[in-house]
C-alpha cells in the first residue's frame, strides 16, 4: 500500500532520512529497526574529507533550527569501504548525497559512486553553508543546468537533484536540471539565514549566513514543492520541517512520490516510524489503495 | 549500553537554589556516570531537547541537577511528580572510574559539579579530594561528602571558601588522576597543568547539541585523533587529546 519509486527505484514506503540529519544510519540503530525506512540519504559527502565550518555550528530559533556544519564529513572513499557496506545491509534504499566545491569535485565523486552499489545519487548543489560550491551552484538556473548536465554524462546512478529554496527561480530550476539529465528533484534544502547575538553584537555563525531548517519553512517548503510538481514530468521528492505524518501527506497531496525527514529526526529519533506508520492508518481510514490515488490530487481540487 | 528513546515518569522535582532543581525520574538501563541523556517535558516548542547529565541514579532512577537557563530548562523545573518526560539515552561515553586508582582530584565549576556526584560514588578505589567552584555559594556539597576525604570550595562572591577560581587551590602534581567537569576556562587551564605535570586530566565537555548521537555534527570539537562529537565520543575526553585553541 505504501509503495513507491523514486527514478524508477522500488521504495517499500515514501519516508525517507535526510541528508545531514541522520548520519550513515547506525546512529539511529539502537531506536528502531531501520529496514522499516523508505530510504536513507546519507550525510553530504565530499570527495576528499572536510572538517566543516569553525565555530557555532547550530542555533535554535522559535520554531526551527539553524545549522552552520559545513559538509564536514569523512570523504567519499571512507564512505564505500566504512559506511556502505553496513547501509547497504539495512534493507532499504541507499541514497549517497554528494556536494562539490567545483566541477572536478563533484564528478570525482560521480565516478567513485558508480563503482558501488548505491541506490541513487542525490546531488547536492544546495547547501548553504560551504563558499565557492555547493550552493552556489544552486542560486542560478544556467549554472546548475551545466553542473547537472556535465555529472549527468559520467553518472552511472539514478540522479536526483537536490534544490535550494534560494534559487532565483525555483521552478526554471527545476525544469532545467530536467532538462540536463536529472531522474527526480528532491527539495528543498535549507533556507539562508542568520541570528545575531545581542550581546556581542555580531553575528552567531562565522560565516554569517546558515540555513534554517524545522517546523517553520514547511508551508514555504510545500508551497515550492507544490508548484515544482506541477512542472517537471520526474518523480518529485518533497522536504522542509516534515515533523508528523500530516505534514507527510501534505506534501504528497502536493505531488511528491516520496517524503524525505531531517530536523524532526533530532527531536524524536523513532519519528520516522510515527510517520509511516500514520500515513497508512490515514489510507487505511480513507480508504486509500495506494499512494498514487492520492499523490498530487491537491493541484486538482 | 545502548540508548533508548522512551517517556519516563517524574517521581520528584525539588528547588535546590534560585535557579537551580533537581528531576528525579524513573528510569531501570544501565548507567556510566558523565552520561547524559536528552530531556524533553514538552511537545513541540522548545525545538530541541535538553542534555542534561546523570546526576544520580537508584535502582530504578535518574536524577538530574540542573540550572534554569533558557525556555527548555524553565520548562522543566515547572513540571510536577506524575507528570512525565521524553528521554533519550544515555548517552555518550562518560568516566570510567573502575579503571582509576590511587588519589584522584574531581574539579568542578558551576554546574559542572552535576555529573561528578555519580561519578564519585564510583570511585571506590580511590581517595578523592573534591574541588568545587560556584558563583554564589555551595549546594549539595552533602552528596559527596560520604564519598570523599576532602572538599575545597571557591567562589566568585567569596561568601564561602576561596574567593577566585577553584584551580587557584589544587596542586594537580599531588593526584595520579584529575577529573573535571565545569567552564571550558576552568577546564583548559587545568588540562594545561596537567600536561605540565604528566598527570591524566579526564573533562567533560558541554555544548549545545541537536540531536545528541552523532547524527548533526553540532557539537564537533577537535582532537589530536580528528574532529570528534562531543555527544558520542565525549563528552569525556582526555584533556591533553584536545585541540582547546580550536
Amino acid at each position: 500500500m505504501l509503495e513507491t519509486s523514486i527514478a524508477a527505484v522500488p521504495l517499500k514506503n515514501p519516508v525517507i532520512t535526510a541528508s545531514g540529519t541522520f548520519g550513515f544510519g547506525h546512529e539511529f540503530q539502537p531506536y528502531f529497526n531501520l529496514s522499516r525506512l523508505g530510504g536513507i540519504s546519507s550525510k553530504g559527502l565530499t570527495l576528499n574529507e572536510r572538517y566543516g565550518n569553525e565555530g557555532e555550528r547550530i542555533y535554535e530559533t522559535k520554531s526551527g533550527l539553524i545549522n552552520s556544519i559545513g559538509l564536514q564529513n569523512p570523504g567519499v572513499d571512507f564512505f564505500i569501504h566504512h559506511e556502505l557496506p553496513f547501509m547497504k545491509g539495512l534493507g532499504t534504499a541507499v541514497i549517497a548525497n554528494l556536494g562539490g566545491g567545483s566541477m572536478e569535485e563533484y564528478l570525482g565523486g560521480i565516478e567513485k559512486l558508480n563503482a558501488t552499489d548505491v541506490d541513487i545519487i542525490e546531488l547536492n548543489i544546495s547547501c548553504p553553508n560551504v563558499k565557492h560550491g555547493g550552493m552556489a551552484f544552486g542560486i542560478q538556473t544556467e549554472t546548475a543546468y551545466q553542473v547537472v548536465k556535465e555529472v549527468r554524462r559520467v553518472c552511472r546512478k539514478p540522479l536526483m537533484v537536490k534544490l535550494s529554496p534560494n534559487a532565483e527561480n525555483i521552478v526554471q530550476m527545476a525544469v532545467r536540471c530536467e532538462e540536463a539529465g536529472a531522474d527526480a528533484i528532491s527539495l528543498v534544502n535549507t533556507f539562508k539565514a542568520m541570528a545575531i547575538d545581542i550581546k556581542t553584537k555580531k553575528p552567531v555563525f562565522k560565516n554569517v549566513f546558515a540555513g534554517l531548517s524545522g517546523p517553520a519553512i514547511k508551508p514555504i517548503a510545500l508551497r515550492m514543492v507544490y508548484e515544482v510538481a506541477a512542472a517537471v514530468s520526474v518523480d518529485v521528492v518533497g522536504m522542509g520541517g516534515i515533523s508528523c505524518w500530516q505534514d507527510a501527506v501534505e506534501f504528497i497531496l502536493a505531488g511528491a512520490k516520496a517524503v524525505q525527514v531531517g530536523t524532526a529526526n533530532f527531536i524524536r529519533p523513532n519519528i520516522c516510524l510515527e510517520i509511516i506508520d500514520g500515513i497508512e492508518a490515514y489510507m487505511i481510514n480513507e480508504g486509500i489503495r495506494s499512494l498514487e490515488q492520492i499523490r498530487g490530487v491537491a493541484h486538482t481540487a | 549500553m545502548s540508548a533508548s528513546f522512551f517517556v519516563s515518569k517524574i517521581i520528584q522535582q525539588t528547588q535546590v537554589t534560585n535557579t537551580i532543581f533537581c528531576m528525579t525520574v524513573k528510569c531501570d538501563l544501565p548507567l556510566k556516570p558523565g552520561q547524559f541523556f536528552m530531556v524533553r517535558g514538552w511537545d513541540g516548542f522548545p525545538l530541541l531537547s535538553r542534555p542534561i547529565s546523570i546526576y544520580d541514579a537508584g535502582p530504578n532512577t535518574v536524577s538530574f541537577l540542573y540550572e534554569v537557563r533558557g525556555e527548555g530548562t524553565k520548562l522543566l523545573s515547572k513540571l510536577q511528580p506524575g507528570e512525565t518526560v521524553e528521554l533519550n539515552g544515555p548517552l555518550g561515553n562518560g568516566f570510567e572510574p573502575a579503571k582509576m586508582k590511587g588519589k584522584v582530584a574531581v574539579v568542578t565549576g558551576g554546574i559542572g559539579f552535576a555529573p561528578m556526584v555519580y561519578t564519585v560514588k564510583q570511585l571506590e578505589d580511590c581517595r578523592v579530594d573534591f574541588f568545587c567552584g560556584f558563583r554564589e555559594q555551595s549546594y549539595e556539597l552533602e552528596k559527596v561528602v560520604p564519598y570523599v576525604e576532602n572538599i575545597q570550595v571557591a567562589t566568585d562572591s567569596g561568601i564561602e571558601g576561596h574567593k577566585g577560581f577553584i584551580t587557584d587551590l589544587i596542586k594537580v602534581k599531588n593526584y595520579d588522576v584529575v577529573l573535571a567537569c565545569g567552564p571550558e576556562v576552568m577546564m583548559k587551564k587545568l588540562a594545561k597543568m596537567c600536561t605540565e605535570q604528566q598527570v591524566p586530566c579526564y573533562v567533560s565537555l558541554e555544548r549545545h547539541m541537536a540531536c545528541g548521537v552523532g547524527a548533526c555534527l553540532g557539537c564537533t570539537c577537535k582532537t589530536v585523533k580528528g574532529a570528534k562529537c562531543i555527544c558520542k565520543d565525549g563528552p569525556v575526553f582526555l584533556g591533553e587529546e584536545l585541540n582547546w585553541d580550536a
